[in-house]
């Protein structure tokens, strides 16, 4: 069966999801032009943000959560800028070697913290990350100590496009973004994604049946911070600059409510979970000093709801919803390919 | 031929004993039992020989080869492989997903592979399915290959726990308490599928407490108490054992008669 043959098959199987992620699209194509000039930017950062939390979820399926992803993220901020501004490389090079700079440093962490457990592992993930935004912070040379990096370029593909505009550049943030999300999702679905769940779900059963735990571990780390560097390139090229203090505590503390908020269960729980904080803030904003107030009361009420996150509610609401909507929405019928296996006696 | 060779294997916790000395040797085509109250060190025994904790002294020899100080995943791939008393699944996931994930050492799908399959790929894949229903056949819980395995009753959770360790393709199997809270039926039937494994040509060694499913299985038995060997030999040699009767009911009731 030749590819071109699967995948039109694949296609029509899937296709009414497919019209939704198609409509979807064709959704965040005309997205720019709708909102006002400010919020374009909003819309940048939710494509970067959303980056990083499935990178961050990719990494919490074998059960650790990193509290040094916000840090890779400025791994690969700081390694663009020293690429692109320190020594010339042009984007589409910096972009690539950035990310893979932030799973060099993730891999290089992760001897200390291969013995690290549950707790442990979270602690000791905030303190290396901590000590390496520390570094940024302490040296002038390269890393512009606390005040960072101004040079930063604006990215250019051989003079086409003007990417210092807004609109310009959700476009090309929107690119990597799906891009991203493709890898990301092909890897969830493959049998690593699940050799990393069982990992999460009987690491000791997984152990005695051949497999390196410690190896498949350290891998997910890896590849979710190479990711979460590849966010902070797109971030580092819309600021044109780079400063330590965009990833102390605070933004690690953002990043825990969305990817609480959505769920961690499916892929597409942080993306809802980011997604929707994000939609609510900005309604939010004529209300001034009283943001802070609904927004937590919101996220408080959710989660005495909804503690498995947003992406739990399809979950929640099937005895009122119809068969029908409910396939549409609820993706843990996902075909795996095991129902064709053959039943005995037939 | 012996398949596995425990040499002044012992292990402390601080001041605790745990396990003593053990010499123990298993013929390769065995079904070897291990009995004793509980406490007795059995379990720790499982953890010692399958590299989950390391030896306060003594070797293990595994088809001659020393892998005292080898990690669990290592120890499963040169083909020893154990089993666990409560927790022997991945719970989340389907029975079918079970043996299949379970292959894992067989599956021979390249890193690269598992997330760009080529046909090669596929083939395997689908190869290791054919094996993963096949196994479930054997264990006679097929017909509930599409269901979660933590909503399975505790007899067919045994029973795929069985099929996992079946399908990383050992050469022995360690079983830890195989028939744990079954009935009467279903340990008579999972003791034939025991036997069934032996006649595959894979050694077993069994730790349980079930006194008629030890005796009527098992060719050779011994008899562990507060991490010493206090008795070996066949079932009947055994039971008869002063030692034996003393540990398990204070010497009042004969073994052999249960």
């Amino acid at each position: 069966m030749t590819r071109f043959r699967r995948a039109v098959i694949f296609v029509v199987a899937h296709r009414r999801r497919v019209g939704w992620l198609a409509a979807l699209g064709l959704f965040l194509v005309i997205l720019p032009f709708l909102v006002r000039d400010y919020q374009v930017d909003v819309l940048i950062m939710l494509l970067i943000n959303i980056i990083i939390v499935v990178s961050f979820r990719l990494i919490t399926t074998t059960g650790r959560w990193s509290l040094a992803h916000i840090p890779m993220v400025g791994c690969g901020a700081y390694a663009t800028a020293l690429l692109t501004g320190g020594l010339g490389f042009p984007f589409w090079l910096s972009l690539p070697l950035s990310g893979l700079a932030a799973g060099a440093a993730a891999l290089l962490m992760s001897y200390p913290l291969a013995r690290t457990k549950g707790f442990a592992f979270f602690v000791a993930s905030f303190a290396a990350g901590d000590a390496l935004r520390l570094c940024w912070t302490r040296f002038k040379v390269p890393f512009g100590g606390h005040k960072g990096l101004t040079n930063v370029p604006v990215p250019s593909f051989f003079g086409a496009g003007d990417f210092a505009q807004a609109i310009p550049y959700y476009f090309l943030a929107l690119a990597v973004t799906v891009l991203c999300l493709l890898v990301m999702w092909r890897l969830d679905r493959s049998r690593l994604g699940r050799t990393w769940k069982i990992l999460d779900m009987n690491e000791d059963l997984a152990k005695s049946l051949g497999i390196n735990a410690t190896f498949y571990k350290i891998l997910a780390f890896v590849l979710g911070s190479a990711f979460a560097g590849v966010a902070g390139v797109l971030l580092a090229h819309r600021l044109w600059a780079v400063v330590p203090a965009q990833f102390g505590f605070g933004a690690t503390l953002y990043l825990l409510v969305w990817v609480v908020f959505g769920g961690t269960r499916t892929f597409q729980g942080p993306i809802i979970g980011v997604a929707a904080l994000t939609l609510l803030r900005e309604i939010l904003k004529p209300l001034f000093e009283w943001v802070p107030l609904i927004f937590g009361t919101i996220i408080i009420l959710t989660l005495i709801f909804l503690p498995e996150g947003l992406e739990s509610l399809p979950r929640r609401l099937r005895p009122w919803l119809s068969k029908e909507r409910l396939s549409l929405l609820e993706t843990e019928s996902e075909p795996t390919g095991y129902e064709t296996v053959r039943q005995p006696g037939r | 031929m012996p398949i596995l060779q425990l040499k002044g294997l012992g292990k402390d916790f601080g001041q605790l004993v745990a396990v003593n000395r053990i010499d123990l040797t298993v013929e390769e085509g065995e079904i070897r039992g291990l009995i004793g109250p509980n406490g007795s060190g059995k379990t720790t025994l499982f953890n010692l020989i399958t590299g989950f904790i390391t030896p306060s002294r003594g070797t293990v020899y595994f088809q001659g080869e020393d892998i005292t100080d080898l990690p669990p995943h290592a120890v499963a791939r040169k083909g020893l492989v154990r089993t666990f008393q409560i927790t022997a699944l991945f719970k989340e996931m389907t029975v079918l997903e079970n043996v299949v994930m379970a292959g894992h050492l067989h599956t021979r799908i390249g890193l690269v592979r598992q997330f760009w399959p080529n046909a090669r790929a596929r083939r395997r894949e689908a190869a290791v399915l054919e094996k993963a229903m096949e196994l479930l056949e054997f264990m006679g819980i097929a017909q509930k290959s599409q269901e979660i395995a933590g909503e399975l009753s505790h007899g067919h959770q045994c029973a795929l726990g069985i099929a996992n360790a079946l399908a990383a393709e050992p050469r022995m199997i360690l079983l830890d308490e195989p028939v744990g809270g079954m009935n009467p039926v279903e340990t008579a039937q999972t003791m034939e599928r025991i036997k069934m494994v032996r006649d595959r040509g894979i050694t077993v060694l069994l730790v349980e407490h079930d006194m008629k499913a030890v005796m009527s299985t098992c060719d050779r038995i011994t008899c562990v108490n507060f991490g010493n060997k206090i008795a070996e030999g066949t079932p009947q040699e055994v039971c008869a054992c002063q030692e034996v009767n003393e540990a398990y009911l204070g010497g009042t009731i004969d073994v052999c008669s249960l």
